[in-house]
């Protein structure tokens, strides 16, 4: 049979989980990662990261919100999809997604960003026209008052917030990482460490894309980039990335060490279907090159710019990387039979509604619904609040 | 008191999700069935209008009390736990009106079904390639399909 090796069963010759579930855990694991990085600034108090604090924030929202997307599209039925809030099945980790978004989206992200935006918000109420304005002052719910008492109370809000927000951005992408680490039929995904580890590499991922994102924009604002903000966001990143690669090699390890009767067959696909996507781009391109940039810029005194194209390209990598891995885990782990004899392959159509035009569509999405939150809600001071006062 | 006035836009906030909550809480009770998560996570009532649906297979036992030559033949082979509308498809129409024919079926087609050759079947199980076994005519030229065997001779 075309494109199978070896004995499949039936039922695992086609692959049901496309290129659009690679792309779900990507997005939430952006959104967990931005979210982690907002808040330390908020919680943690790293003063050096707060020109990206409000870009984090925003960023996570833009990615939150395309986030449900590649489901409803590979589910398709969309109008079925209420039905989960509707009649949720408590017992299923599937059908609690609703509740697990809803939470994170209303209760964390658009509060947290609302409280922090408040100010701005009513001021931007009173000196924007037209349409913007009625925007603006629906935002406000009705109430103007920013006295300094009442900015202080946002503020403490805003603080235990971001303090729930971080167990909850771990249950957001802990519980995407829980969904194939339950899977107990499948030993390329059954593993408790799974949930761990989507943790650390959403955050490798979301603390890369937001300094990327931060040169790129003030680069295309003809802003300087805050090098003590980004030299500080590559040492965070650079320290996540560590716990990431050790917990991922820790997993290798375990499974060679292990050796259990699915050893030889994920061994084999590793080194055959997977070795570009696995060994190339996810361990070498991914991890080790942009570890090894990173270990650079922190040990060794570089030039400003030499720094920059540094984290540019690790960050790059780094996006690259988990890109490599969430596809490693959901494609790999549909191309061998459980059998432990044979492989199929995994054939992604270019414009069907889960193809790659698609796929690439709902990874530029995110970046449209950015753009229009940085107009609406303008991270940067000097556009902002001082620029309404004025 | 001025804590609460300063406090007054978060009670806006929380009154927004109160309201949402009491729309949804109300969307919900005329959407959800009222019969759903009677007997367990899904719609009561859908029991009863599928039980209501007309019913399709009659049943072996049926089909031998007029067939009984054939049900003879059947229950001495390899075919004897084979129900009838396994392969003749479901036919409480007929059952109900003799004069309803049924199409017989295509055997060419139907015992590749079963019999096409693939590694997950057990060893003893006959088995062949359609493609390379007299492709095209039909099995009950050689077999018969309710007693099957080469020594039955063909389609009677």
């Amino acid at each position: 049979m075309n494109g199978v090796e070896g004995y499949m069963y039936p039922n695992e010759i086609t692959l049901y989980w496309s290129v659009l579930i690679v792309l779900y855990p990507y997005i939430t694991g952006l959104v967990a990662g931005a979210f982690i990085l907002a808040s330390l600034e908020r919680v943690f108090r790293v003063e050096a990261v707060k020109p990206t604090y409000r870009l984090a924030l925003l960023t996570a929202l833009a990615f939150l919100l395309v986030a449900p997307l590649p489901l409803v599209l590979h589910l398709g039925h969309p109008f079925r999809s209420p039905e989960m809030y509707f009649t949720p099945h408590s017992t299923s980790a599937m059908a609690m997604f609703g509740y697990v978004y809803l939470w994170y989206l209303m209760a964390v992200l658009v509060l947290e960003i609302w409280l922090d935006y408040r100010r701005d918000i009513v001021l931007l109420s009173q000196s924007s026209k037209g349409l913007l304005r009625f925007v603006y002052k629906v935002m406000t719910l009705g109430s103007s008052n920013i006295s300094p008492r009442s900015l202080a109370i946002d503020d403490r809000v805003g603080w235990i917030v971001t303090l729930i927000g971080i167990p909850s951005a771990f249950l957001l992408h802990g519980y995407v990482g829980f969904i194939f680490g339950s899977v107990k039929a499948n030993p390329w995904w059954s593993s408790p460490l799974m949930p761990v580890v989507f943790i650390f590499s959403a955050m490798v991922s979301g603390i890369a894309g937001v300094m990327l994102l931060y040169m790129a924009i003030s680069k295309l604002r003809k802003q300087v980039i805050d090098m003590r903000c980004v030299d500080s966001i590559a040492m965070y990143l650079f320290y996540i990335f560590i716990i990431d690669f050790s917990l991922e090699m820790l997993d290798l390890v375990h499974r060679i060490y292990e050796a259990n009767e699915s050893f030889n067959s994920l061994n084999f696909m590793v080194h055959t279907q997977l070795y570009f996507s696995q060994i190339v781009l996810q361990i070498g391109l991914g991890t080790i090159t942009p570890l090894a940039l990173l270990f650079l810029t922190q040990v060794v005194k570089l030039p400003e710019i030499a720094r920059k194209y540094m984290y540019v390209l690790s960050g790059s990598l780094a996006l690259i990387g988990v890109l490599a891995m969430r596809w490693n885990v959901v494609i790999g782990g549909q191309l061998f039979s459980k059998s432990f004899l044979g492989y199929t392959t995994y054939k992604m159509s270019l414009v069907t509604r889960e193809g790659l035009l698609v796929a690439i569509f709902l990874t530029l999405l995110p970046l449209v619904f950015l753009w229009v939150l940085i107009k609406l809600l303008p991270p940067w001071p000097e556009k902002s609040a001082h620029a309404a006062a004025d | 008191m001025s804590v609460f006035k300063d406090a007054g836009h978060l009670f806006r906030f929380a009154g927004l999700f109160v309201l949402a909550f009491l729309i949804f809480l109300v969307v919900r009770h005329y959407i959800v069935p009222k019969s759903f998560g009677q007997y367990g996570h899904y719609r009561g009532a859908s029991i009863g209008e599928i039980a209501a649906r007309p019913v399709k297979f009659a049943g072996h036992e049926t089909c031998e009390t007029c067939h009984s030559d054939e049900a003879a033949k059947k229950s001495s082979g390899k075919h004897a736990h084979v129900n009838c509308e396994a392969c003749h498809g479901a036919l409480a129409s007929h059952a109900d009106d003799p004069s309803i024919m049924p199409v017989l079926p295509d055997t060419a087609v139907l015992c590749a079904r079963c019999h096409t050759a693939s590694a997950a079947k057990p060893k003893g199980f006959p088995q062949v390639d359609p493609a390379s076994h007299y492709p095209g005519t039909p099995c009950n030229t050689c077999h018969q399909p309710h007693s099957p065997g080469m020594d039955a001779g063909g389609a009677k």
